[in-house]
């Protein structure tokens, strides 16, 4: 932890000897006291999560990006329910970039794949029992006892035959020369005051008052603000540009060519948009010239006429298929879908002779200082990584391009800049949900049962894309591809699930639930549709298949009884259900819809999760309403088209976002559940546009096969 | 130069006549509270008041302030006591609460309107701020129950 501890203070230093106070406006909140910040110092740093002040006060380092998902509030109480703290005197650090906050699952420092709990809950309440057990021994050393003679209550070693009681206050400097035991012993979950609360969340009240400090609101002395002209045409390039004019425009500063475009470099972000307005360039669209959205559903068509890597292969599908009483065909397609944080993309950096600072709003620390340390050719070590909070990630803030500008830039010009993309720099140059071509086959024997499935992906591929940093397919297989088709969980005895690679030169990401948004959709869709061939209730016809997913049906029975199914509805609306695993969670999700002018409308949506043992149970709720209503705006008006070779799509009035007067209400039910943590950012979102297009299925009579829904 | 009023307090700004209203409270008096999110009035992150009437900065030029009122998500209360910040956390709706600022003073500006609003009035007055975390239920909640009705 030394490291770590040097990296501060050489931050706190720096920004002393700089003079310039670069400082970031970013407020975390802290429940202190008045008196707090005084004389008080912080002897006990136990491990990386915690620091203990002789006043009380208690610092949880969060190693999480805060996107909205609640990391803030829910880490800390992991931590703080071993530590037995007092919530009340609370304060929350983002961590640095260091070894020592890799993700557990990943092994590097990253947040996404709904991981934060589920990664962590081991470590932490390790690190907040350790840190007790050293609390306790101090206190036992300076009474006396036995430390199994005390115990701990809210931020106090209590002795407990006797009458004596320390604060950890009073014992922080003691504790810290106590060995960190090598185990420790955690709670019963049946003692837990914190884990599995509905404990508020700390950082509300700084984003009611405005002042919590996102990446956009990084300042310094002497920051200049930056946007970046960039080829409407995925990897094409400048081929040549007259800066005159732009340079022209009053608060305009510098015009720099850098790896992305054309950056005009101003006082402030309105000046930069006027200059890089008047930027005369001329593009060598490149190969992506030419490309379209009709293009590219072509070649997905083709290659799904040829080879599949096989992702799951039990019985013999197409036998048993071709032997079938009944067969049903269908073909699926999806979109591409740009991410759309509320937060446009950003990033400030300082880069000088010896040190690259960023100021991020990031959901990959190791990844932007890898890349810092590439661009200016500095030590890893000479790159520190300001994570600021998140105005939404989604996925699109694990991409380190909007990072690697700001770096760039700034040593082109040796001062702080900030870069900032306008709506439409956000919604034209993402890295895309990827569009999809699925055709799919069932069979049913001569009872109605199913035995035969088989589902052929054809789609682009993101691990291909991150391949640098995460080495070559396995067995050629991308199984963010495939996830949520080949292991969808119904018991039919001959399964087969390929896929096939289309390689179309649109950048592809990460997108909230990744392969399940897509996948679900499809198979969720699909299994009514065979359903509805073998003349059968949908909850109950997958009610049957699913004998050996017991979670799956746990969730799906608990979302029926909850809606109703089956029970009486107003004239005019139909319900519609779908249930997917995703992230280790389980989620059945009823839709309740009808059609306004032909325009489907949704009134409810009945959400039933089970998650294992979950830590806050509000933040949960939370996390399912969110991930509804992504889901459900990508369903109904999700599309990036793709012309001559970039996106459509520009703005909000192009690329439609859910709006409040079409809110559905939403009602969460979470599984009572031992099982091991599972993840809750994103296991909303897939199983929403199935029980959408379910419901509208059931309505109309008209099964809905390619999204969005609206188009 | 334009001189207007920003929270209670006179200002002068030397920006450029054309510049809007958001990047002037942003950029040149350093109050981040208020948010940029499209540039064209379609998400109301960068609402503020006017005069007490919810606009969205990004499409005020400068020049058209002149002499008026501004109230930003900084001024609508001393100290985050305004009924709205108090029922926004009771509610638990920011999530990444990069839109909140702008959903606050939209809801604010319905409330000196319309002291107890139905969820028809929510729905007109808020329908142009987008929340992508999708807290619109729980912002429905809170205005409720700072207009009193409970939640």
């Amino acid at each position: 932890m030394t490291a770590i501890e040097l990296n501060r203070r050489e931050f706190v230093r720096s920004g002393v000897a700089a003079g310039a106070g670069l400082t970031l406006a970013i407020h975390l909140p802290a429940c202190a006291r008045p008196g707090d910040a005084g004389v008080a110092t912080t002897p006990f740093k136990p491990n990386a999560w915690l620091r203990i002040s002789t006043d009380g006060a208690t610092t949880v380092i969060v190693d999480k990006s805060e996107m909205g998902q609640g990391v803030l509030t829910s880490l800390p109480q992991m931590i703080m329910e071993e530590l037995d703290g007092d919530w009340s005197r609370i304060r929350i650090e983002p961590a640095p970039v260091d070894p020592a906050y890799n993700n557990t699952f990943y092994n590097i420092q990253a947040t996404g794949g709904s991981t934060s709990v589920r990664s962590s809950m081991q470590s932490l309440r390790e690190a907040g029992a350790k840190a007790r057990a050293m609390l306790v021994s101090a206190a036992a050393v300076d009474w006396g006892v036995d430390p199994s003679g005390c115990h701990t209550e809210s931020g106090y070693v209590v002795e407990t035959d006797g009458r004596r009681r320390k604060s950890y206050g009073d014992l922080a400097e003691a504790a810290a020369t106590m060995p960190v035991p090598e185990s420790v012993e955690l709670k019963d979950p049946r003692d837990f005051k914190l884990i599995g609360k509905p404990i508020a969340r700390l950082d509300v009240a700084d984003k009611v008052t405005g002042s919590a400090g996102f990446g956009i609101d990084a300042d310094s002395e002497g920051m200049l603000v930056a946007v970046v002209a960039r080829c409407p045409s995925f990897g094409g390039k400048v081929a040549s540009y007259d800066d005159q004019a732009a340079l022209t425009v009053p608060g305009v500063r510098q015009v720099v060519e850098i790896e992305s475009g054309i950056a005009v470099v101003a006082d402030g972000y309105w000046p930069a948009t006027q200059g890089r307005r008047a930027l005369e360039i001329t593009w060598d669209r490149g190969a992506m010239e030419g490309v379209s959205s009709e293009t590219i559903a072509k070649k997905f068509k083709a290659l799904a006429r040829g080879a599949g890597v096989v992702a799951r292969d039990e019985g013999n599908a197409a036998r048993a298929l071709g032997r079938a009483a009944k067969r049903i065909e269908a073909e699926y397609q999806v979109p591409y879908l740009a991410h759309a944080t509320m937060e446009p993309m950003n990033c400030s950096a300082s880069v000088t002779p010896g040190k690259c600072t960023l100021w991020a709003p990031t959901q990959f620390q190791s990844g932007l200082r890898m890349i810092g340390a590439q661009i200016t050719g500095l030590p890893e070590e000479a790159v520190e990584v300001n994570t600021t909070l998140l105005g939404g990630g989604f996925g699109r803030r694990f991409e380190m391009d909007f990072a690697a500008e700001a770096v760039q830039l700034s040593q082109a010009i040796s001062r702080p800049v900030k870069v900032i993309w306008s709506r439409e720099d956000d919604t034209g140059h993402d890295f895309y949900r990827p569009a999809a071509y699925n055709r799919l086959g069932a069979g049913l024997d001569s009872a109605g049962d199913p035995v035969a499935w088989t589902h052929r992906i054809v789609g682009p591929s993101i691990m291909t894309r991150l391949s640098a940093l995460f080495g070559p397919l396995p067995d050629g297989l991308d199984s963010t591809s495939v996830e949520g088709a080949a292991d969808m969980p119904y018991g039919i005895e001959n399964i087969h699930c390929d896929w096939v690679h289309a390689d179309v030169g649109v950048p592809v990401g990460f997108w909230r639930s990744v392969g399940h948004s897509q996948n679900a959709f499809v198979t969720e869709c699909f299994i009514d549709e065979v359903a509805g061939a073998a003349g059968r209730d949908p909850y109950e016809f997958r009610r049957g298949l699913l004998a050996e997913s017991p979670r799956h049906l746990g969730a799906l029975e608990l979302a029926a009884t909850k809606a109703g199914w089956g029970g009486p509805l107003p004239d005019g609306r139909a319900r519609g259900i779908a249930v997917a695993e995703s992230f280790g969670s389980y989620v059945a999700e009823v839709a309740e819809v009808s059609l306004e002018n032909g325009i489907p409308r949704v009134h409810r949506v009945v959400c039933a999760i089970d998650c294992g043992v979950h830590v806050n149970p509000d933040i949960i709720a939370a996390q399912m309403e969110s991930g509804i209503v992504y889901g459900l705006t990508a369903a109904l008006y999700g599309e990036i088209t793709i012309d001559n070779g970039g996106a459509r799509e520009g703005n909000f009035d192009s690329y439609q976002m859910l709006r409040i007067q079409e809110m559905p209400e939403v009602e969460v039910h979470i599984v009572q559940s031992t099982e091991g943590p599972g993840g809750v950012g994103e296991p909303g979102t897939p199983p929403i546009a199935p029980a959408v297009v379910n419901a509208l299925a059931a309505l109309t009579g008209e099964r809905i096969r390619k999204l969005p829904i609206v188009a | 130069m334009t001189a207007f009023e920003i929270n209670g307090r006179r200002t002068e700004s030397q920006s450029a006549p054309d510049t809007p209203l958001l990047w002037v409270i942003r950029d040149d008096l350093r109050l981040t509270g208020t948010k940029f999110g499209c540039g064209i009035g379609q998400c109301g992150a960068c609402t503020v008041h006017l005069d007490g009437v919810a606009v969205r900065s990004c499409q005020l030029p400068l020049s058209a302030v002149e002499g008026k009122r501004v109230t930003t998500i900084e001024g609508l209360s001393s100290n985050g006591d305004h009924p709205l910040q108090e029922a926004w956390i009771e509610e638990q709706v920011p999530q990444c609460g990069y839109c909140q600022s702008g959903q606050l003073m939209s809801a604010a500006a319905l409330l000196s309107e319309k002291p107890h609003p139905t969820d028809d009035d929510i729905d007109d007055a808020m329908s142009g701020n987008i929340c992508r975390c999708g807290t619109y239920q729980r912002i429905r909640r809170a205005v409720h129950r700072a207009a009193g009705g409970g939640a």
